[in-house]
């Protein structure tokens, strides 16, 4: 067939259609229907053969009425007159003598999807709920559920919901799980079907009947089923057990989403149902199909955060096979990790060690970062291997080993001896800005180990003209100054190159004010400088992290069998991809490891929301539990430009004054607060900027020390890690200077505890936010964020 | 479960099949979908992707994507698990999966899809109901012939012991027993994966043996058939049977329409076989295997003079002297760098090739009999050569195929239909072993 474009195909097919020697011929009549359909399937408009089609559909030939109802309900909404004739004929195919007929008539009328056919569609489904034929129930059922959907705003009628209710008790079970699913929308608005102690008792016994597809489906709904008793619950328990052992990993996955929430009161029985469910899991893990395999292996991420110990003898199930797919190779990875023990440690390490070399690189640098992961707990055997990996001198393998042995380091500081000694020699394999910036970072953090440090560093300092990388000069700064601090003599002179260069030839502003900062720095006292270079060599919050306490099943029970466990990015490896590891300092936890002196709960937050009125986000007595509080981390990424970042705020400024009540949710959210602490706006801008690139807070702009009114503007990106939502925040903090004193006098008046703080110095500092999407709980994590840097920085300077 | 839409697209992200359930959302996102599929990440997890408030779920299958979309919040195992019976189902009404048997099947696919979706509720997807709506019939891509025989792989057993079923048997569309000339046909396939990890002192590290027993139905009206298997056949570790040789697995697991009441003590399982393809039983064996494992690597690593890899490796079938493994393939892993290969090989129908953006080299042997050893000697330049890059060559992955084999020793006794059918009909019985992932380490 030559090949035709869109309209000259049109143009033949309606010739061919209305030509009365085709119609006469059943068969070439249906294959003309056909080339319709195929020219309909691969994106040609054919919407204008309407009319012909519709002449179409009065034929006997069943194959030939699909096909016309196949087009009519694609094109109904673009000619509702002419789908009046349709109506005609479906109606009178509903009274055929053939419940085929009769069911594809049915279903066909619900599927045009035309609230003007509504009212000649209503009496032929009523009397499809009655029809013989269980094939017709079916489509009838179902239709009902469309032709409520078609009408939002509509009185439900309740003769229907009641016939619905009855047809629960159909001899055939597909009906009755139709009926479910149509209950289910018709209600919706009510909160789906009654699941009442009769109706569950009844669903439970004709489970068996249904098909997995049912099954599955009766399993969702009677999660919400409250049983009345122990005993009664025990019963139904008991009734699923068999469930939970299915050959289909749907069936199994639902009954288990069913145990969790009926037991949720009962640990010890949910935590034996997990451990049942653990067969028929690792079978879906050996599916057949990859994207099973994958989805079973996301749910046993989930399963592993309350049991640790689950699979630990499974371990050799979760061993890449040759052929796979790069990311089932990577979350296999992630599983062995989890199930890493005294016993089998040797053998997984073993097997990563093989996936190391790899030829596909993604898969060599997971396999790398998981030995990485379990050197937290095994760090020698790690260890040995990762300095192995380093002799094979190849780029992409040493620059993941590098930045792992970097964030191995920062999780335990106990392995630096043996790595100081592997360094040597690495720099000149590593080829990418990654890995060199975390070869920089350790030469800075271990410069006084490493006895060929300020060469290494010498190197990259002389190349440092033809450098591209913004984040590698300013990391290069950072550690030359470090060293020079430990090893003066050797470093001076370099140091004095490196600052010349940068401050004299750099174009890029970034580097150049990190450059005169630390300039500027050492022309002051040496001790003030080495206050500021400190290395934290560590996150001390890291070691509670290590031998993670199993979480309570309730944590993710919700995100059982949904879709969202496969969204989700790798969990635990991100850190390989990003700067060094203080930037990456995860977000102290509320109550966990603050000292009491940086209590950051002594906050007034008020939320000026678009209702206007005043509301508390979260005093002493509104925040949450720890345990409830999503964990959001802050990013830099992707950065925003200063000339952004005025554009931003000018411009949700202008319009937030210009409409007090604005709606909040294109426009983001204004919140104002403000924040007692000590002497923040006499320290240095530098200090202020450090300390907030360590928990990923990015400053824009300052005014001098000790200038009023003393502003600084900053940003970042908070990022859920249980839903993945980010919202930007924008923030300025403003201390106007004793201007108000009479809010200083409330604040004393307050409370006992706080007029000590107040009488020692205390100033207010205004934060004004605006966040974009609202979400409250991410803001109150970076307010307390904030609390605590300026909290902290203050008692320095103090 | 509500599925919104669902589409097949070809590799090349053409449209074949679109089918829009509920109308939430347009058809533009196929187009958003593939936008979306082409552009990830090797980090990024391909199987769901979000647009907006729609999310997709595919699966590739026949090399197609096979797409389905969803608003709500629907079970990741439902979907999958659907869309995995669709393509089956399609494989089963075509004859086969390819852009091609869709493309010219697409009239019956979207029958298919009316009758086993509605309203994004799955309905059926059992063939055997099915059968009864589906009215159009299949066009095959290739016609059916019963004297293609292509591929060797595939004998048939003891019930047609001289008579070899053609490769090509197995595919093609259920419908066509509908034709009065159409044979009536059943094939039972005992189909099993290995997958061994041989650690490089020789010792067997993980073997594990994942396997099933297909049948594949083309009889129109089916009775009731007994497959009978090994009577020593075992489940469970504690479990034996019989004098002879324990056949035994760890777990087991049965199609829902088999009757195991005869299984316990006779080892046979009753079911009315559906029309088309199903897997009536699966089981699994693991960190065992009943024999030594097919084959075992001899390397030997090493620099010569001139600073040239050497690369000797000899490979030993172990299988028994009757049978003969096929389409053997050896990937061997080399250094970076590698930039050409000389080889000497034990027999003329060997063959091997460097590929250079794989930094592998294949070794391929067509044929290769129980009980006999082959070797290869594989010289290659590696310009600046050190000790420390000689621990990037390995591991050898091995993949094969074993036919008349199974790693278990899992036998089909016999296979009665009862009643006898009337008119000609053909019983086969395949034992086929694939390599699912055979790794030895140097």
């Amino acid at each position: 067939m030559p090949y035709l474009s869109g309209k000259e195909t049109v143009k033949e097919l309606r010739r061919a259609l209305s030509n009365p020697n085709i119609q006469s011929d059943p068969l070439r009549y249906r294959n003309t229907v056909l080339k319709v359909i195929r020219a309909m399937s691969q994106g040609v408009d054919v919407s204008d053969l309407f009319s012909e089609m519709v002449k179409a559909c009065a034929t006997v030939d069943v194959v030939q009425k699909k096909l016309v109802y196949v087009f009519l309900c694609c094109y109904a909404h673009l000619n509702p007159e002419l789908s009046l004739l349709v109506v005609n004929t479906l109606r009178k195919d509903c009274l055929d003598p053939n419940p085929m007929v009769r069911s594809l008539a049915l279903r066909s009328m619900t599927n045009l999807r035309l609230p003007s056919l509504v009212e000649y569609v209503e009496q032929p489904l009523t009397a499809g709920l009655r029809d013989r034929a269980a094939c017709v129930r079916r489509v009838a059922v179902l239709g009902w559920a469309k032709l409520h959907n078609l009408q939002p705003g509509s009185e439900i009628d309740g003769a229907v919901v009641n016939e619905l209710y009855s047809l629960l008790r159909d001899p055939d079970p597909i009906v009755m799980v139709n009926c479910l699913r149509a209950l289910e929308e018709v209600l919706k608005d009510e909160g789906g079907v009654v699941i009442n102690k009769p109706i569950t008792h009844h669903l439970l016994n004709r489970l068996k009947e249904c098909d997995t597809w049912g099954q599955s489906e009766v399993l969702r709904v009677l999660q919400r089923y409250q049983p009345q008793s122990e005993d009664e619950l025990f019963d139904i328990l008991s009734l699923l057990d068999s469930f939970l052992v299915s050959p289909h990993p749907p069936v199994m996955a639902a009954t288990l989403s069913l145990f969790l929430s009926l037991c949720s009161g009962l640990p010890a029985v949910s935590q034996a149902a997990l451990e049942r469910v653990r067969g028929p899991l690792l079978a879906a893990c050996g599916s057949g199909s990859r994207e099973m395999r994958f989805t079973a292996l996301c749910h046993i991420q989930l399963l592993l955060r309350s049991i640790p110990g689950l699979l630990g003898e499974h371990y050799k199930r979760f061993f890449c096979s040759y052929a796979e797919p790069a990311y089932i190779k990577r979350r296999k990875m992630q599983v062995l990790v989890e199930l890493v023990n005294d016993e089998n440690v040797i053998m997984i390490l073993d097997e990563l060690k093989g996936y190391c070399t790899d030829v596909n690189t993604d898969t060599a640098q997971a396999a790398i970062s998981a030995i990485g992961r379990i050197g937290r707990s095994y760090s020698d055997k790690c260890l040995e291997i990762l300095t192995g990996l380093l002799g094979l001198k190849q780029d992409q393998i040493t620059s993941a080993v590098v930045q792992t042995i970097r964030d191995l380091v920062w999780a335990c500081p106990q392995c630096s001896d043996a790595v100081s000694s592997a360094l040597e020699g690495c720099e000149e394999v590593l080829q990418d800005s990654q890995g060199r910036q975390a070869l920089l970072w350790l030469l800075g953090a271990y410069g006084e180990r490493i006895s060929s440090a300020p060469y290494t560093l010498e190197t990259f300092i002389d190349g440092v003209r033809s450098e591209t990388s913004m984040e590698l000069k300013m990391e290069l700064l950072t550690s030359t100054m470090r060293l020079f601090l430990c090893r003066p003599a050797e470093t001076q002179d370099m140091l004095g190159r490196l600052l010349h260069y940068c401050i004299e030839e750099e174009r890029d502003m970034c580097v150049r004010g990190q450059a005169l900062l630390y300039y500027r720095l050492l022309q002051r006292e040496i001790e003030e400088t080495r206050n500021v270079l400190q290395v934290r060599r560590s996150d001390p919050s890291m070691g509670v992290l290590i031998g993670r306490p199993p979480e309570p099943i309730s944590q993710w029970v919700s995100s059982f069998n949904t879709l969202e466990p496969l969204q989700r990015c790798s969990v635990e490896v991100e850190s390989t991809s990003r700067g060094s590891p203080e930037h990456l300092a995860s977000i102290p936890k509320p109550n966990a490891d603050l000292p009491d002196n940086l209590d950051c709960r002594k906050l007034e937050m008020v939320h000026l929301g678009s209702d206007g009125t005043a509301q508390r986000l979260g005093g002493p007595a509104g925040l949450p539990a720890p345990g409830a509080e999503p964990s959001v981390t802050l990013s830099l990424s992707p950065p925003v430009t200063p000339d952004e970042f005025e554009r931003l705020w000018m411009q949700r400024r202008a319009s937030h004054t210009e409409q007090e009540s604005a709606d909040e949710g294109a426009n983001g959210t204004w919140i104002e607060d403000t924040i007692r602490c000590g002497a923040v706006p006499h320290c240095s801008p530098q200090s202020l900027h450090a300390a907030m690139q360590l928990v990923n807070i990015q400053t824009l702009a300052f005014t001098p020390t000790h200038t009023l009114p003393w502003k600084v503007f900053l940003y970042t990106h908070t990022l859920r890690a249980d839903t993945s939502c980010s919202t930007l925040v924008l923030g300025e903090l403003l201390y106007a200077g004793e201007l108000n004193p009479k809010r200083s006098a409330e604040g004393e008046m307050e409370g006992n505890e706080q007029t000590q703080a107040t009488a020692a110095g205390d100033k207010e500092i205004k934060v004004t936010l605006w966040q974009q999407p609202h979400d409250v709980s991410a803001l109150r994590v970076f307010l307390s964020v904030l609390t605590t840097v300026l909290h902290t920085l203050s008692s320095e300077v103090a | 479960m509500m599925i919104s839409q669902l589409f097949i697209l070809s590799s090349k992200g053409d449209h074949l099949i679109y089918k829009d359930y509920r109308g939430e959302a347009g058809s533009d996102v196929i187009d958003v979908f593939y936008e979306k599929v082409t552009a990830l990440t090797g980090d990024q997890p391909p199987v769901v992707m979000s647009h907006k408030d729609l999310h997709f779920v595919h699966i590739r299958q026949g090399g197609l994507y096979w797409v389905a979309t969803t608003t709500a919040d629907s079970s990741p195992f439902s979907i999958i698990e659907f869309l995995n019976r669709l393509s089956g189902l399609v494989k089963d009404y075509c004859g086969s999966l390819s852009e091609k048997a869709v493309q010219m099947n697409f009239a019956l696919i979207y029958e298919l899809l009316d009758e086993v979706l509605d309203y994004g509720y799955v309905q059926m997807t059992s063939s055997d109901v099915l059968k009864n709506f589906i009215q159009s019939e299949a066009v095959s891509s290739k016609p059916f012939s019963l004297f293609d025989l292509s591929n060797v792989g595939l004998f048939g057993a003891e019930t047609q012991q001289n008579k070899v079923a053609p490769s090509s048997a197995a595919t093609r569309p259920i419908q066509s027993s509908r034709d009065p000339g159409g044979k009536s046909e059943i094939f039972v396939d005992v189909i099993e994966k290995m997958s061994v990890v041989i650690g490089s002192n020789g010792v067997l590290m993980k073997a594990d043996i994942e396997g099933e027993v297909r049948v594949k139905c083309y009889m129109p009206s089916c009775s009731e058939m007994r497959i009978g298997l090994n009577e020593e056949f075992s489940v469970g570790k504690s479990q034996l049977r019989g004098y002879g040789a324990a056949v035994r697995v760890d777990e087991c697991s049965f199609h829902q329409s088999v009757q195991l009441d005869e299984f316990h003590s006779h080892r046979i399982l009753r079911l009315c076989p559906s029309q088309g393809e199903h897997a009536v039983m699966q089981y699994r064996l693991s960190d065992e295997l009943p024999s030594a494992p097919p084959f075992r690597l001899f390397p030997s690593v090493e620099r010569d003079s001139a600073g040239r890899l050497l690369m000797y490796l000899k490979l030993r079938c172990d299988l028994p002297p009757k049978s003969t493994a096929i389409n053997l393939s050896a990937s061997i892993p080399v250094p970076r760098g590698a930039v050409s290969l000389s080889q000497e090989l034990s027999s003329p129908d060997q063959s091997a090739e460097l590929q250079l953006q794989n930094r592998t080299v294949f070794w391929k042997i067509p044929r290769f009999c129980g009980g006999t050893q082959l070797s290869a000697l594989f010289k290659l330049d590696v310009p600046g050569l050190s000790s420390a890059s000689m621990l990037e060559v390995g591991p050898v992955g091995l993949s094969f195929e074993l036919p008349k084999w199974t790693g278990t020793g899992l036998q089909i006794r016999f296979l009665r239909l009862s009643p006898i059918h009337p008119g000609p009909s053909q019983r086969w019985v395949r034992y086929v072993t694939h390599s699912d992932s055979y790794i030895i380490r140097i």
